[in-house]
């Protein structure tokens, strides 16, 4: 009788360290994870050069994995020693020293609930940071990690918690590009077509901002062209007109010679080299996102695709509804795709094509519909698994769609289609407002 | 002055006449029948009424205003829900939420409030998740609350349908067959339930139904509709004897 309450028997080790580990809060592995980047810094060099892999392994050892598979063993290593061991013991002995300190926990929890969140992102944006100054790869690939999932994100909006299908988010990335760009460029570089500089260059991080907003609400402007015909049915309309569209956008910039036509346009200054500024755009983008989800007005999106013409009868303005999903869907592709040339420093119509819609679709459905932290996840496992996968070359492009197809047979809603991950540390702490709010209510 | 005023009211699907020259007016607590053999058109009436389709001819005046035409979701506002034959409700969605979007038309906190938060939203939030589990206790479901409403049993879809309908804060609540494919016992429980909500919440009521008892029983005045139009209406006992609707429904002898 009394076995359900006595601690598990500890059969393995497997066991005893999962029963270890059972509770920890993600704000213990938050400092795990620190640790590990901090032993990293301090002693990967050597680690590798040691273990014989010569350079840092940059992503993890992934992209070895089919280059150099001899090495297998000492990557395995690396990985142990650098980040599984540090984090584990790390997160164990925070764990422990919260436990026995509760003064702390606390102060923590007095917080407001703004501050608790900001200390959060701040704390997983120290991780990020010096992880990713280890080498500049690591940088570029976690930048464009940030704008992949501003873009999923904002696909979900439709594919997912609308329940249409857009193809288009190469397109309005390539609009908020070349917006932003031109923008950008006519600003403060010196161009032959946009001639010399307009404003002090020590501006330039400033104006940023507004120059992605202004290309986000192009975007949007320019969807809506797409928006009114095509929202007067439903069905697969949606699907061709944004197809048309991507086209459309992709040849005009082809044939436009201001800006280069198919050689490309380049000459962006240089102002979104750090991680910070696409850190901070991609919590911005995932916050609004989320806070419209998460309200009635735009969860009534849901209601649209489950049942339109009930969503209607129970007051939803059904076309306004789906017009605003759209025009978010566009907006914020478009300050992807703005963030984008900014981090690329070099835009062609090339890279806006079906190919990237597909790569983005892709990361969608892997990580699933109607789900914030499913789309996040979704651009991760893809980024992953086209770093371990890039050795292969063009075979990659015939391992991933097939990965894709396991995974939809598997969940056909993709891996967290329809529900959240939840990220306590991210959230706000409704209980502890409850209970101060009693408190007060007491007095 | 009457709630609901409909005046000639005649649609074609096509060439199809689907309603001729329909005409009724409803007064304000009253439960009105609708009755009349399969395709008669009952539920097309519905449909205009509620702005699903625009009437080829004829005017609809609700609360002394004529609403011929407008969208539904302007009709809803104004006052009047509905439940529908078949269950339409947002499968993927808890039934927590499928009451909670029906407030919809009366939120006031705007894009404004949907994307940053402003605008007073998590108090008028935590208002309408009051109202809502409030709505959803009244009509004892609201253990139901947070699971995903296309998992429910039917009989809790069908009381999840009109807690939506009712969250609308409706004048008028339009009821087609509300007790389909339920047992006689569960009948005679929703008989009491419409009177009770009707008398809780003010309420107006139009029924489409099959089942006699569950018309006779409820209704106060009752029309027949048979290919479109109205061959019969008056108090139960006048239409249950009237040769009309005998026809209409049991055919005549082959003489």
């Amino acid at each position: 009788m009394g076995h359900s309450d006595a601690p598990p028997q500890a059969r393995g080790w497997w066991q005893r360290l999962r029963a270890a580990y059972r509770d920890v809060p993600i704000s213990a592995w938050l400092v795990g994870m620190a640790a590990a980047v901090l032993v990293e810094a301090f002693i990967g060099y050597d680690l590798a050069y040691w273990l014989g892999l010569g350079n840092l392994p940059s992503f993890f050892g992934l992209s070895l994995i089919f280059k150099r598979w001899q090495q297998l063993p000492a990557i395995i290593a690396f990985i142990v020693l650098v980040y599984v061991l540090p984090a584990l013991v790390a997160t164990y002995f925070v764990r422990r020293l919260a436990a026995r300190w509760r003064g702390g926990l606390g102060l923590a929890q007095r917080l407001p609930s703004w501050a608790y969140i900001a200390l959060n992102l701040a704390f997983v944006y120290l991780i990020l940071h010096f992880w990713a100054q280890a080498n500049d790869y690591r940088l570029l690939v976690l930048r464009l990690l940030g704008v992949n999932i501003i873009l999923t994100l904002s696909l979900n909006l439709v594919n997912g918690w609308m329940g249409e299908f857009s193809v288009s988010v190469a397109g309005f990335m390539a609009v908020g590009a070349y917006v932003a760009s031109i923008l950008m460029v006519w600003g403060f570089a010196d161009d032959k077509v946009f001639g010399p500089p307009v404003f002090p260059e020590a501006w330039a991080p400033f104006f940023f901002p507004i120059a992605l907003i202004i290309a986000g609400a192009v975007t949007a402007i320019t969807a809506l062209a797409v928006a009114i015909p095509s929202f007067r049915t439903r069905g697969d309309y949606l699907a061709i007109i944004t197809l048309a569209y991507l086209f459309i956008v992709k040849s005009s910039i082809e044939n436009l010679d201001f800006l280069g036509g198919a050689r490309g346009f380049m000459g962006q200054p240089k102002v979104a080299e750090s991680l910070l500024i696409v850190f901070v755009w991609v919590v911005l983008a995932v916050w609004v996102m989320y806070n419209y989800v998460s309200s009635t007005l735009g969860k009534a999106t849901s209601a649209v695709r489950d049942n339109e013409p009930a969503a209607e009868m129970m007051t939803v303005n059904t076309r306004k509804v789906k017009i605003v999903a759209f025009l978010t869907h566009a907006f914020w592709s478009g300050v992807a795709g703005g963030l984008y040339a900014h981090i690329v420093g070099y835009i062609n119509p090339g890279s806006f094509g079906l190919v990237k819609s597909a790569e983005i679709l892709g990361m969608l459905y892997l990580g699933g519909l109607n789900s914030v932290t499913g789309s996040i996840l979704g651009t991760v496992l893809f980024t992953l698994l086209s770093e371990i996968l890039r050795p292969l070359k063009l075979i990659k492009w015939m391992v991933i769609p097939v990965i894709l197809i396991f995974v939809m047979i598997k969940r056909p809603r993709g891996l967290l289609g329809f529900q959240e991950i939840r990220l306590p540390f991210l959230e706000r702490r409704s209980q502890a407002d409850k209970e101060v709010a009693h408190a007060s209510a007491g007095d | 002055m009457p709630l609901l005023e409909i005046k000639n009211l005649t649609h074609f699907f096509g060439g199809l006449r689907a309603v001729h020259n329909f005409n009724t007016t409803i007064e304000p607590g009253e439960i009105r029948g609708l009755i009349g053999p399969n395709g008669a058109g009952k539920t097309t009436v519905f449909n205009l009424t509620t702005g699903v389709y625009k009437p080829t001819q004829g005017q609809i005046l609700f609360d002394g205003q004529d609403i011929t035409g407008k969208p539904p979701h302007q009709i809803g506002k104004l006052g009047i829900s509905r439940t529908y034959q078949n269950l339409r409700l947002w499968g993927n969605l808890t039934a927590l939420d499928n009451v909670k979007i029906a407030f919809y038309g009366r939120i006031r906190y705007g894009l404004l409030g949907a994307f940053f938060g402003l605008n007073g939203r998590y108090e008028e939030e935590r208002r309408i998740d009051q109202e809502a589990r409030e709505l959803m206790a009244l009509l004892d479901i609201e253990q139901y609350a947070d699971m995903v409403v296309s998992g429910l049993p039917y009989g809790i879809q069908r009381k999840v349908e009109m807690a939506r309908a009712l969250a609308t804060k409706p004048k008028l609540l339009l009821l087609d067959e509300p007790t389909a494919g339920m047992t006689p016992a569960e009948m005679e429980e929703t008989m009491e339930f419409v009177l009770y909500i009707r008398d809780k919440f003010n309420l107006t009521i139009w029924l489409i139904e099959h089942k006699m008892r569950f018309v006779m029983g409820l209704c106060s005045h009752i029309q027949v509709l048979n290919f479109g139009e109205i061959i019969a209406e008056g108090p139960p006992e006048a239409i249950q004897n009237h040769p009309e609707v005998i026809r209409a429904y049991l055919g005549t002898a082959v003489t």
